[in-house]
Parts: structure tokens; sequence; C-alpha cells
């Protein structure tokens, strides 16, 4: 027996929901954010409908069912259970929808805020257009004293930073568990990755209560480091940051 | 091309002479061009300062405004005002500055193929694009009007630097439209022979002083984002050319000369639709589904390459400042990005749709309809790929089942190297539906037809693979300069895939069978409004995105030079700026449609002979 188009396509839909949820909820284990699902499965219905109707017969078989449900005499009793069906369903949707919850309403937080141009630390005024590693010249210049830095860094690092961002640097540390936003991973290919070394010293020198007006509510638990560690402990713990992680700095220049 | 010399009686000299003087015309605009003092190189200009003496004592810091400083009307918002015009201004400009660009390459066609039914296009393109221009000038009227009444300082110092390119421009209007009208009006007065040629010659003095005004307005507004040629405090250091030529001044003018082509195409598209939609006589169907094919193609073709100039423009915005780039795709404007990925995608949904719509057209194509759902299957996985937010909106309840706001798995679809190998992809599907579409009503005669398509996967194959490796590769195993970098070959291997499979298929499909007669007009309606929906789509996007390219100056009139101290000077949150610009699109299709109208209310007679006295005998 041949399946009728639309329960075909139907199908399709259903199929492909399912597929999304069952291998990202279950077989990945991460699941797939209710918002991401619902922009993805509004094209693939989209791509299903295009093609069921790019022919002209298809598009008639497509809707041969809808339009025998509205026109056909027969079908008397069917049309008016839908009829009576489908706005009760909608109704029950949009009660759900309005009703309210528990749930904190989404933050469109961002995590990367644009960074001003000139930041304020240590009494002193830095243009982050132009500021740059004081260290980073001996990568090349003088690979011993470059690796000693680096080794600095990392003393910095155990001792400030592993509580949060995760002795792996991958943002897993003691207490990640109970901050919101959680501490950045490091390894991931979204954060410093992209980032130049003077977004970095922002960061780290102002902290959380650095943050500019977009990254609202102001809620991250990063500390002011600042007043606890000097410039130039700051700008060796950046080093290492990269360093440990394989990554380099954005640059616009072509090594 | 074939053309019969001219025989030379007196009709003819007079057009020669004729033709002559536009060669002249166009001579003196390229010597205004060379001479206008502010385009001159910076040397000369410097000889000549030292000649005047110092000159620059006479310009001015930027002013420090306040509030206070900008007059107001009770009862209009005047950053809004601002606002629609300019974008209103820009979208008619965008269409009425493309239009003769397509027009004069569907002249040259006709004129080279000697087929008139191009020539007939081509003069009803133009004539659309007529009504339209003279909505751009008021608009831009409109425009200057409201920016000298609202942000008189702004306009002050903006003229205090662009003097010479704002007088020009003025100028250059005349010229415009002194060669716009000769070209509509003269088209069935210029025919035939030499004059066909001084009519093509007229098409692109259209396009060069089009082009040269765009690019004068696109110094002003780039001026803006990056400045130049002025010194922190905003005084001008008297060199005119630095300033037009500013560090974002060209990725702007590639990206909408280019952008300017598909939108066009849409547009005129989207004529097409309407006047299939109406039409009663097949022949009429006919004509116009044809028109609408052509439209879409153009509308395509131009926007394959999009996505890499705009991919080029942000990569200088980055380069130009690390703040406006982060301001742009990692900050509060990332999630208008969103929304542009999905407009794109939308753009080449309906693209596509509209091209599997059209193989109906004739019997052939039912070969190629099993493979339909492959490419769909294809293009909108590419397609979910693309819009992939970097950061995801998460609920607190995923947030703590993921643990943080970085998904393993979808994470890494966030960044450029995944978004950049998915269009790519969707790029060379959408030209394997060309093919397919090309090839639905013919067999390739060829002796070599086999070898031919053998070549043709194998080349879709490799390049498929090639893109993916150095996605995959640079994206993830590589560092950030390199992710940059990896992008240049992706768009190569892209390129090189288009241009020779169009070449393989040209040669092979010459003299090809005919498998079933294509019938134009045999098309659905549905397909009309995927063209709709192409132009909508895109007349939307270029709202949003030219709010975001203005608005990443954030509280500046010029970046950190010039404040805005307006009480507008605010960035509005996304719903504010997505509704403006929904208005805009709106206000946009009804000016259009009334464009669309008027086009054809000149053709439309009432017999009223009852009403008018009998001449006297
Ligand atoms: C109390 C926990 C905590 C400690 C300790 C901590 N951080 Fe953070 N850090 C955070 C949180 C939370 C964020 C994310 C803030 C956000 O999302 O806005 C963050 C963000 C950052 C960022 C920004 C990364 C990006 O991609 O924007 C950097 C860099 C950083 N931390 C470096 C450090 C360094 C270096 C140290 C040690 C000197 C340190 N952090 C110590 C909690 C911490």
């Amino acid at each position: 027996m041949k399946i009728p188009r639309l329960l075909q396509a139907v199908g399709v839909i259903v199929g492909i929901y399912a597929g999304f949820v069952l291998v990202f909820d279950y077989l990945l284990g991460q699941v797939i954010p209710s918002s991401l699902l619902s922009m993805y499965m509004f094209f693939v219905i989209a791509g299903v409908f295009m093609v069921y109707t790019f022919t002209e017969e298809s598009a008639r078989e497509l809707v041969a069912p809808i339009k025998a449900l509205v026109e056909d005499p027969s079908k008397k009793r069917i049309r008016n259970v839908v009829f009576i069906l489908i706005p009760l369903l909608v109704a029950g949707f949009t009660y759900q929808r309005m009703s309210p919850s528990f749930e904190a309403p989404v933050e469109l937080r961002s995590i990367h805020p644009a960074p001003p141009a000139t930041v304020k630390a240590y009494g002193k005024r830095y243009d982050l257009a132009t500021l740059k590693n004081p260290f980073r010249k001996y990568e090349k210049a003088k690979p011993e004293k470059f690796r000693e830095l680096v080794r600095e860094g990392g003393d910095i690092y155990i001792q400030n930073c592993q509580y949060c961002h995760g002795d792996k640097l991958d943002g897993r540390g003691p207490y990640a568990a109970g901050l919101n936003p959680t501490p950045l991973n490091f390894q991931d290919v979204g954060t410093i990755a992209q980032l130049q070394e003077s977004f970095l010293f922002w960061r780290i020198a102002t902290g959380g209560p650095g943050l500019p007006k977009e990254a609202a509510p102001w809620i991250s638990s990063m500390p002011v480091w600042q007043d606890f560690l000097t410039e130039e402990e700051i700008w060796k713990v950046i080093l290492f940051l990269y360093d440990y992680t394989g990554r380099r700095p954005r640059s616009w220049e072509h090594e | 091309m074939m053309i019969k010399p001219p025989a030379s009686n007196g009709k003819t000299r007079r057009v020669r002479k004729a033709g002559l003087v536009v060669f002249c015309l166009g001579l003196l605009l390229g010597v205004l061009a060379l001479s206008l003092p502010g385009l001159d190189s910076g040397i000369a200009h410097a000889a000549e300062l030292a000649d005047t003496g110092a000159d620059t004592a006479t310009y001015q810091p930027a002013p420090k405004l306040t509030a206070a400083d900008y007059p107001t009307i009770k009862g209009v918002n005047s950053r809004i005002a601002v606002w629609l015009a300019a974008q209103l201004h820009l979208w008619f400009a965008a269409f009425v500055l493309a239009v003769p660009i397509f027009v004069f390459i569907i002249e040259a066609i006709g004129m080279g193929t000697r087929d008139k039914r191009y020539d007939n296009m081509a003069y009803e393109f133009i004539k659309v694009s007529i009504t339209a221009y003279s909505f751009t000038a008021i608009l831009g009227g409109l425009l200057t009007f409201l920016l000298v009444l609202f942000y008189p300082h702004l306009f002050q110092y903006m003229s205090s630097i662009f003097k010479e390119s704002m007088f020009y421009y003025a100028l250059l209007f005349f010229l415009e439209s002194a060669t716009l009208y000769l070209y509509y009006y003269g088209w069935h007065w210029l025919q035939g022979g030499f004059r066909k040629w001084v009519h093509l010659s007229l098409g692109l003095l259209l396009n060069a002083v089009g082009t040269l005004l765009m690019f004068l307005a696109n110094a002003w507004v780039t001026f803006m984002m990056s400045p130049a040629g002025v010194d922190p405090a905003g005084v001008f250091s008297g060199d005119a050319w630095a300033a037009i030529h500013n560090f974002l001044w060209n990725p702007i003018n590639i990206h909408r000369v280019i952008a300017n082509i598909a939108y066009g195409g849409s547009i005129v598209g989207a004529y097409a639709a309407f006047k299939f939609l109406s039409a009663r006589k097949s022949e009429q169907r006919a004509h116009y589904d044809w028109m609408g094919y052509n439209a879409n193609f153009i509308a395509i073709s131009a926007l394959l390459p999009l996505p890499f100039a705009g991919y080029y423009l942000t990569a200088e915005i980055y380069a130009y400042s690390q703040q406006m780039g982060i301001t742009l795709m990692g900050g509060v404007f990332a999630w208008l990005f969103i929304i542009q990925a999905v407009l794109i995608g939308t753009l080449f949904l309906s693209a596509n749709y509209y091209l599997w719509c059209g193989m109906g057209r004739s019997d052939g194509a039912v070969r190629y309809h099993k493979y339909i759902k492959y490419l769909a299957i294809v293009i909108v996985g590419a397609f979910l790929v693309w819009f992939t937010p970097h950061t995801l909106v998460l609920t607190n309840e995923e947030l703590k089942a993921l643990g943080g706001p970085y998904h393993k798995y979808l994470g890494p679809l966030g960044i450029m190297p995944a978004k950049n190998t998915a269009v790519n992809i969707m790029i060379l599907f959408t030209t394997l539906s060309f093919i397919f579409y090309r090839r639905a009503n013919k067999v390739a005669t060829v002796s070599w037809a086999s070898a031919g398509n053998a070549i043709q996967i194998a080349l879709f194959t490799a390049g498929i693979l090639n893109i993916f490796f150095l996605g995959v590769y640079h994206g993830y195993f590589t560092n950030t300069v390199y992710k940059v970098a990896a992008s240049i070959p992706q768009v190569l291997t892209t390129l090189t895939i288009i241009v020779t499979s169009t070449a393989i298929d040209a040669f092979m499909y010459r003299g090809a069978k005919q498998v079933a007669p294509l019938h134009w007009g045999r098309v659905s309606d549905r397909s009309q409004y995927a063209l709709f929906l192409l132009a909508v789509a895109f007349t939307w996007l270029m709202g949003l995105m030219g709010y975001i390219r203005s608005g990443i100056r954030q509280h500046w009139h010029v970046t950190n030079v010039f404040r805005d101290a307006s009480p507008d000077a605010f960035t509005p949150g996304l719903g504010y700026a997505a509704n403006v610009v929904s208005v805009g699109t709106i206000l946009f299709m009804a000016m259009v449609i009334f464009v669309f109208w008027i086009a054809d209310v000149s053709s439309r007679k009432t017999a009223a002979d009852a009403y008018w006295k009998t001449p006297p005998a």
C-alpha cells in the first residue's frame, strides 16, 4: 500500500524531531536547547514542504486529503471532529505558553561583550586598541626567558584561578558548579582562541564589575584581579593560558 | 558579434554626431573626476597646500555637543525619522543603481544574439526603475533635509570635510538623470546598427555615473565608521582623498555593488511575479515567467559571491577595531546575526525552490526529480549549521543540564569555520540545482558525455571533501590566524567548481537534443510567491544589516572623534530595531507596489468618446 503523501510528510517531520531529541538528549547526553530545536524544526518543515510541493502532481496529492476533508460531503463527521479539535489544541497550546511558571526568564547575556576603547586599571589608562603583552616578544627573541615567564604564569594560575577555571583550564574547577555564569572554558574554540591579549587583560584586571552595560546582569563572579595581582603577573598568566591550551591570541599579523 | 556597417546616409551621420557628443560627455566626466580637487592624490594636494600656505588652521575640531544642540519637533522622533528616510532612500537607490547594470548586460546579449526578446525585457526592466528613480531622489532630498534639521552640527562637520565631494555629487546627479532619461526615452529611437551602439554606450555611461555617485556616498558613511584624514580631536588635515579613501571604503564599495545587483534582480523578479500572477493571456504569462526566471538568475548569480564579500567586510571591520568587531559579532548585535543567517538561508531556500518548480516547464525534468530530495537535505542541513548561534539561548534548566553556557557538540558549529564550510556547501548545491535545471529538457549528444559527467561528479566530490577538510582541520586544530586564512582556499575551491563545471556543462550540452520542449508560463503560482519572498527577505535583510553597520558606532557620530550627545544616542534593543526595520520594509514594499502599478497604468486606456465633442468635419 502506498502511504499518502501528507502522512509521509508528517512522518518525516516527526521522525527528524525525534531524531534530534534522541541523538542529543540521550545518545550524546547534551540536551538540544529548545529555542534552537524550534528554529531547526521550522526550517526542516519548510524543507519538507518544498520537496513535497515542487511538482504539480505532488502538491496536489499532498493537499488532497485536506481538500477532501473540507469539501467531501461524506466526511462530515470527521470534519466536525477536526474543526472542534484544532481550535481546542491551539487554545491549549496558547494557555500552556501564557500561564506563568517558576522558570526564570531566559537571558540574552553576551559572554563576550565589546571592550571599551580604553580601560582604567592600576590608576592608569590603557588604550585597548594598541595594548600589547610586553612579554610576547620574548617568544622568538629569548625562548628560555619566555619558558620561565610561562612557568611563573602557571604558578599564578594554580594559586589563583584553578578553583574556578579548573586545573585543566576547561572551566570545571571545584567551585565552578556553584557559579552562574560559569567560569569560562579556555580550551573551547570560542573563548580565548578568538580574543586578543588586550581583551584578556581587560577582563582579568577588571573582572565581573568591569563588564560593560550589554553584559548585564552583572552577576559574573570573576574577581577584580588588579586588586590582587600586579600588572606583570596578569601578563604572565595570559602567556600561560595560551601556552597550556596551545591556542594563539587573535592578531592580524600572519606569522 | 556581427554588426552590419551602417549605411552612410544623412540620418546615420546625424546619429554619429550624437554619438560623438555622448562620447565627449563621457570624456568630460572622466576629466572632471580626475580634476576634482578632493579626489587627487594626497601628494599633489600637499604640494598645493604648501603653495597656499597652512590651510589646515581653518579646520575646527569636532564639536562637543550637549542634548540641547539637537533641534526637536514635538511629536517627531528625530532618530527614527532619519533612520527611515535613510533606509528607504538606500533601498530605492540600491534598486535603481542595480537595474542599469544588468539592463546593460541584457541589452548587450540582445545585440549579440539579435534576439529581440532580450531587448524588450531590458526595456521593461528600465521602465520599472524610472518611477523608482524619482522616489530615490525625493527620499534623498528628504534625508538631507532631516539631517540638516535634526543633526545640524553633524551635517556641518561632515560637509566641512566633504565639501568637494558633496558639491560634485549634486552636479553628477544632473548627469545621471540626463543619461537615464536619454537611455530610457531614447530606447526605441536609438535602434539598429550604429544607433544601438550609441544606446549601449549611454548605458555604460549611466552605470559609470551611478557607481561613482554611490562610491562618493559610501565615503561619507564609511568615514563615520572609520574616520581618516582627521586627528583624534577631529581636526581635518585638508586631505579630502584620505577622508574618502578611509579604511572601510573599499570593503563597503565591493559589498554594496554585489548586493545591489542581487537586490535589483530580486525586485524585478517580484515585478515579473506580480505581472505573471495578474496576467490573463497565456503569451503574457509566458513572457513574465521568462522575465522572472532571468531576474532570479541575476539575483542568484550575485547572491553566490555575496557571503564572501560580507566576510571580507567583517574581517576588515575587525582589523580596523577589535572593539567594533566584537560589538558586531560577539556582543549585542550577535543576536541580529542569527536573524541575518536565517534570512540568508531563506534566500537560498526560496531560490532553490523556484528552480525546482521551474523544472516543471519541461516534461524532460522528471528524470531529475528523484535527486531533488537529496539536494534539499544537504541545503537544509548546511543551513541549520549556518544559523546555529555561538552563544545559545538556554533556559535555566538546560543551562544546568549542560553545566554551562557551552554546548559540547553544537558550540563548535557556532564559530566561523563551521559557518564558512556550511555556506560553501550551500552555494555548491545551489549550483547543482542550476545544473539540473539547465539539463532538465536536454540530453547531451557529444561522444564524451558520460566521461564529462564522471568528471563533474569527481569535481564536486573532491571539492566538497576539500572544503570539509579545510573547515574541520583549520577550524578546530589550528589557531585563529589560520581560521581566517582557511576561508580563502574554501572560497577558491567553490569558485573553481562553479566555473569549471559550468564550462564543462556548456560544452557538453552544445547542440544537445531536446527531450521535451520548454513551456514558458507553465509554472505554479507557488513558485511566484517564492520570488516575492526573495524580494521581501532581501529588503528586510538589508534593513537589519544596515542597522548593524550603522549601530556598531554606538554613541558616536564619527567613531571616537565626534560624540553623539542626542537623547537618542543609545543602542536600541533588538525588538525596537527590528520593529523600525519592519515598518520600513512595509513602507518600501507599499511604495514598490505603487511603482509596479504605475508602470502598468501608462499602458491602460479608457475609451471615453462620448465625453469629447466630435470635431467639426
Ligand atoms: C570565583 C571564580 C573565578 C576565579 C577565581 C577566576 N575566574 Fe575568571 N572567570 C570567572 C567567571 C564566572 C567568568 C565568566 C564571566 C562571564 O561570563 O561574564 C570568568 C571569565 C574569565 C575570562 C574571560 C574569558 C572570555 O572568554 O571572555 C578570563 C580571561 C578569565 N576569567 C581569567 C581568569 C584568570 C587569569 C584568573 C586567575 C587570575 C581567573 N579568571 C580567576 C570566574 C573566576
